[in-house]
């Protein structure tokens, strides 16, 4: 197992760079013009977990962008995925 | 170094991309039917594709001395179509006795519908019948974490299925455990940008260990890098990781479960 410091050495500028883009995009959107559909809201509220102090927030920002459901849908009517689902805040 | 990638799709792969896998060190290439990025028009595409995969594609590969093996099936984005995957499955059996055929693959869910569920339970009772390994594939982005839990169910509801000889590809953070703590092989896909990077899968491997976990580049005709096992090695060894633990991950690994069929050998 690395220590903290070797792991900071090794990823912190990338982590940096990533939490930039992700800034930066949220502005991006913001500055454009139109409705947003649920991706932003399930993202805003996914980029929460972030400041959480457990080590799982990997798991959990993966959750936050899952289908929580059981049942098997009636039909497939599309093949892509587009990265969240609309939990509507639930 | 050397190196086993358990999952890539080479038909849709460039020659380089055999020589870059070869001078990298990989042993050998197993290759899962999947979905073309279009949907085939009716089963006879899906005779020649397994023609493919069985007679040229290997040929292809030995040209750069690399053995290459596959993995039969109708996928899962062209399952909704229960009618035709019955035909494709009808096709199968008489390749399954082909000598690089490794078994059935890559099949699962891609949108969690009754009638994928209904294809893949299909699946599983012809591998149950014929024997055969089983590589399953999880759905992407949001549908994965459902998928995985009712693709685990559909196995685990088939009594003659053995959890070590199927895989439970494309584990993420939110899936690996569920499919390790269930007995099944986890497989891990490095991708750019979706699935696991290589410093996500490491730590995957930091946290569970790694029996039953492999590695796997699934390149395709999308944004993917075949190289991307070797290079994820390159960053375990940043990470601390010995030589041997590397070995066992990317090497032993894959050949401890794809030996569990006897047509699986490397040329060692
Ligand atoms: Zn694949």
């Amino acid at each position: 197992m690395m220590t903290r410091q070797q792991l900071l050495d090794l990823y912190f500028l990338e982590a940096r760079g990533k939490l930039i883009e992700v800034a930066a995009f949220l502005d991006r959107v913001e500055r454009g013009e139109g409705e947003a559909d649920f991706r932003l809201a399930e993202l805003r509220r996914a980029v929460t977990i972030l400041s959480r102090p457990e080590a799982d927030k990997a798991r959990q920002v993966l959750m936050a962008l899952s289908d929580p459901t059981t049942e098997p849908i009636p039909t497939a009517t599309t093949k892509g995925a587009c990265g969240a689902w609309p939990s509507g805040g639930n | 170094m050397r190196y086993i990638e358990p999952h890539a799709h080479m038909v849709s792969r460039v020659t380089d991309d055999y020589q870059d896998m070869v001078t990298s060190g990989c042993q050998a290439v197993c290759e899962p039917a999947f979905w073309a990025g279009f949907d085939r028009s009716s089963a006879e595409g899906f005779r020649d594709y397994f023609a493919q995969l069985t007679e040229h594609e290997p040929k292809r590969a030995a040209k750069f001395g690399l053995p290459h093996f596959c993995w039969l099936c109708i996928n899962p984005k062209e399952s909704e179509d229960v009618k035709l995957a019955e035909e494709v499955l009808a096709l199968i059996p008489r390749f399954l006795e082909r000598p690089s055929v490794l078994g059935i693959g890559e099949i699962g869910l891609n949108k969690n519908s009754r009638n994928e569920l209904k294809v893949l339970e299909r699946h599983v009772d012809l591998a149950a019948r014929c024997d055969q390994l089983i590589l399953v594939h999880t759905p992407h982005l949001e549908d994965k974490f459902k998928g995985t839990r009712l693709t685990l169910d559909a196995l685990r509801g088939d009594r003659r299925i053995r959890p070590e000889r199927c895989i439970i590809d494309h584990v993420e953070e939110h899936t690996v455990r569920m499919v390790l703590d269930a007995g099944f092989w986890a497989g891990m896909t490095l991708y750019p940008e979706t699935k696991c990077t290589p410093a996500r899968a490491i730590d995957i491997l930091d946290r569970y260990g790694q029996e039953r976990l492999w590695l796997n580049s699934a390149c395709d005709w999308g944004v993917s890098v075949p190289l991307s096992v070797p290079r994820t090695a390159l960053e375990m060894r940043r990470r601390g990781y010995s030589a041997e633990r590397i070995d066992q991950i990317v090497y032993q690994n894959p050949r401890a479960f794809l030996s569990q069929c006897p047509k699986f050998h490397l040329a060692s």
